[in-house]
């Protein structure tokens, strides 16, 4: 095979590791939106603040440590442990459950009924608000994540593939980070998970009930809130995993809210309310962008994954601004 | 009544020339415009906390300079132009001697308001390059080292590297997408085009977070160097996905905005042997650290909880602050008063001259290069070094001197760059000597 073709497909197959990484952010967004209509802004600094959370556990950080220190004076940093990287996980994800039990306390339930851009206006100040708290809580240093993610290129995979390019080219086998293939299972399990738990238990039912009708989910005794404290608190969870996957490349620091950028886009491509579309969606984005990048990016000066993925989103609101797998809102005037 | 409105009249007036002819401050009034929140905050402190903590230390170590006490006015930017211009305008108006705008793009949006107001700036490694020019940029300064100084600083070590032969070499520029992350191409073409090597460009869209295409690109042309010119997470992520690929790490160099301890760290013991150009020491190694020591950190003084003391980009800070409070005593001595104003400052750091004495002197002996500040030439001889990162130690450590750059190169891309700027601004260089 030419070495050509052979980087085109690695190019792709990275695309597609690109778009699961994508896929990831996207889920938080889409349970939310899904259940409640709220298009929540905070889900990249919920992502940022579950990964600061879980170094932070982990590593036995004292919280608010620094806020203590000055206010009295004391020289505390450490709890002095290290705990087991499962273990550090299940605790973030009661953090993040009493995450959610404060955002329906505190903000949602006294915004029951409120157009939906109030609503989307709190989340807003819900990021600001986490960005410092965060801070605050954890300290703005960059933490290294260490839950035992391998990383780097397969070497398997190149010793497998060096040999398939004709022999004399240049060709140094094909590239994938085990990181994203980690990412990707992660991600497939995640999907399975959430759909089974929509489909086959009583609380997806719920849940899915809700999405579809709130007043009628409401009239068979559905509770509204303990329903928004579950979807935030899965969301919390989608948040933490995506704070993983993301934090594991670059440090938890502040810039891991950012991702939310890249799951903007995706979520416009496959739809603001289904899951499999989060997945399609980021896939698409993954490998479109990339194979841009490798094809027409040296032609214009590269730099073009950003735009691209936006100006693809933007084709897609053109002929169907729902999304690929989102539902036709049909309102009666 | 007309007593009445004489007294009124007497008292305004009064009032008016009292407001207009008090000095606007008794201190040395430095503004930190400091980003301490946000996508850069992390780089941010460490500087903020070192520049304040060398003028807490002048304070209580030597009474202030000249014998007047430095206030800092810290002014949260957050990294963002507007804020950073809104810093300027509500801090100028205190008696601010000098600004350190801590950003590129500040830089280039208060170069004609501090140029206005007769107000210094110190860009420090960054800003417009081509304000070395003072003919030109009179209140500009960009001493000891700029951009293009650093491009040739990179290609420097390359060429001693290489026997001083790079003829076919293949070099790759990774680059964060933006006026400051293309500052050094130009330099680098021209340097091509005199050495022989092939230089291939790759940008990376802010912020930098993912950059597989451009790391597979890397990969699959195996350039023989790669040099960056990154800042905040593009750094990180560029480190990490470059071992990822088994990239040498000595063959990889940043530029000084890439080569603090938070660049590295995230990567862990791939890191090791990563490069990054200087201007100034690593380490604490030095007299002036046992003085923040006692004087700042352990008297409770320190502008952070002392944790950030003797990084990278903290004693990038405490050398601005060492540079400035050299300048303000070099004014006290040119205009023979102890209560300088932005003017006098401004003629203090044309005048700058940091020998081996005056860095011995405040306990920071070779902590940088030694040079002069002329009124042609604000950018000082441009020399920088090159550090390289040792992950088990977890610690920087210089590998060169203090050496040259290429200035036959870029003095002429200066000189062509700043004419550029007169002509569009109609501003008249001035005349030197």
């Amino acid at each position: 095979m030419s070495p050509q073709f052979l980087y085109t497909i690695e190019v792709m197959l990275n695309g597609l590791m690109a778009g699961v990484m994508y896929s990831l952010v996207a889920l938080g967004f889409v349970l939310i939106f899904k259940a409640s209509g709220i298009f929540n802004y905070a889900q990249g600094v919920m992502a940022l603040f579950a990964a600061m959370t879980l170094v932070g556990i982990q590593n036995g950080q004292v919280p608010f440590a620094h806020l203590v220190n000055a206010v009295f004076g004391t020289n505390i940093h450490g709890f002095g442990w290290n705990l087991p990287a499962l273990f550090a996980i299940i605790l973030t994800l009661g953090v993040m459950i009493l995450f959610a039990i404060l955002v329906e306390r505190l903000i949602l339930k006294h915004l029951v009924n409120q157009e939906p851009i109030i609503l989307f206006m709190a989340t807003i100040g819900l990021a600001f608000f986490m960005e410092g708290f965060g801070d605050l809580m954890w300290g703005s240093d960059i933490k290294v994540l260490d839950v035992g993610i391998p990383s780097g290129g397969s070497l398997w995979l190149e010793d497998k593939t060096i040999g398939w390019a004709a022999e004399g080219s240049n060709y140094y086998g094909m590239y994938i980070d085990k990181l994203d293939i980690v990412a990707t299972l992660v991600a497939l399990l995640l999907v399975i998970t959430l759909t089974l738990f929509s489909q086959y238990t009583k609380t997806g039912r719920a849940l899915r009930a809700v999405a579809d009708d709130h007043q009628a989910a409401l009239s068979v005794g559905i509770s509204l809130r303990r329903i928004w404290v579950i979807v935030w608190a899965i969301s919390g969870f989608v948040a933490l995993v995506a704070g993983i996957m993301w934090g594991a490349k670059s440090g938890v620091q502040f810039s891991l809210s950012l991702i939310a950028l890249k799951a903007l886009p995706v979520l416009i491509l496959g739809g603001f309310t289904s899951i499999p579309g989060a997945i399609i969606g980021g896939l698409i984005i993954g490998v479109g962008e990339k194979l841009f990048e490798f094809t027409i990016g040296p032609l214009i000066g590269g730099a073009t994954e950003n735009w691209f993925a936006y100006v693809l989103a933007l084709l897609f609101l053109v002929f169907r601004p729902q999304g690929l797998f989102g539902e036709k809102i049909i309102e009666r005037v | 009544m007309k007593k009445l409105k004489a007294t009124l009249l007497a008292i305004a007036v009064g009032g008016a020339g009292v407001l207009m002819s008090a000095p606007a401050t008794a201190d040395l009034v430095f503004p930190s415009l400091s980003y301490r929140t946000g996508p850069y905050a992390v780089n941010g402190i460490p500087y903020a906390d070192g520049y304040a903590d060398y003028m807490t230390l002048v304070n209580e170590r030597d009474g202030g300079v000249g014998g007047v006490k430095a206030r800092i006015l810290e002014c949260e930017t957050g990294y963002n132009t507007q804020k950073g211009v809104e810093c300027y305008e509500s801090t100028k108006g205190e008696g601010a001697l000098v600004y350190h705008p801590l950003s590129t793009g500040i830089t280039y949006q208060l170069i004609p308001k501090a140029t206005a107001d007769g107000i210094p700036i110190h860009s420090m490694g960054y800003g417009r390059t081509s304000a070395a020019n003072g003919t030109v940029f009179s209140h500009i300064f960009n001493y000891p080292a700029n951009y293009w100084n650093g491009a040739s600083h990179a290609v420097n070590h390359i060429l001693s590297e290489n026997d001083g032969d790079i003829k076919g070499k293949k070099i790759a520029l990774v680059y964060h997408n933006s006026a400051y992350g293309k500052e050094p191409i130009r330099t680098l073409e021209e340097l091509s085009a005199k050495h022989g090597y092939d230089l291939t460009l790759i940008p990376v869209d802010h912020p930098g977070q993912e950059q597989k295409s451009q790391w597979l690109q890397i990969r699959r042309e195996r350039p023989d160097y790669v040099v960056m010119w990154g800042w905040g997470v593009m750094n990180q992520v560029a480190i990490q996905e470059a071992a990822n690929i088994r990239f040498p790490m000595e063959n990889f160099i940043g530029v000084w905005w890439s080569g603090s301890e938070n660049d590295v760290i995230p990567a862990g013991a791939k890191a090791n042997g990563y490069k990054a150009l200087t201007f100034h020491q690593v380490g604490t190694e030095y007299a002036v650290f046992e003085d923040l020591k006692k004087y700042v950190v352990d008297a409770g003084k320190a502008a952070g909880n002392g944790d950030q003391v003797g990084t990278v980009l903290y004693n990038r800070g405490l050398y601005a602050g060492f540079l400035t409070v050299e300048a303000v005593k070099k004014a006290q001595e040119i205009h023979g008063t102890a209560d300088i104003t932005s003017e006098m400052m401004r003629d203090g750091m044309e005048a700058l001259e940091i020998t081996s004495d005056i860095m011995a002197s405040a306990g920071m002996s070779a902590f940088g290069p030694e040079f002069n500040v002329s009124c042609d030439n604000h950018g000082g001889p441009g020399l920088g070094a090159v550090q390289q990162w040792d992950a088990n130690a977890g610690t920087w450590k210089l590998i060169s001197e203090f050496e040259p750059s290429d200035m036959d190169v870029i003095s002429a891309l200066i000189t062509e760059d700043s004419d550029a700027f007169a002509g569009e601004n109609n501003i008249e260089a001035r005349k030197c000597g």
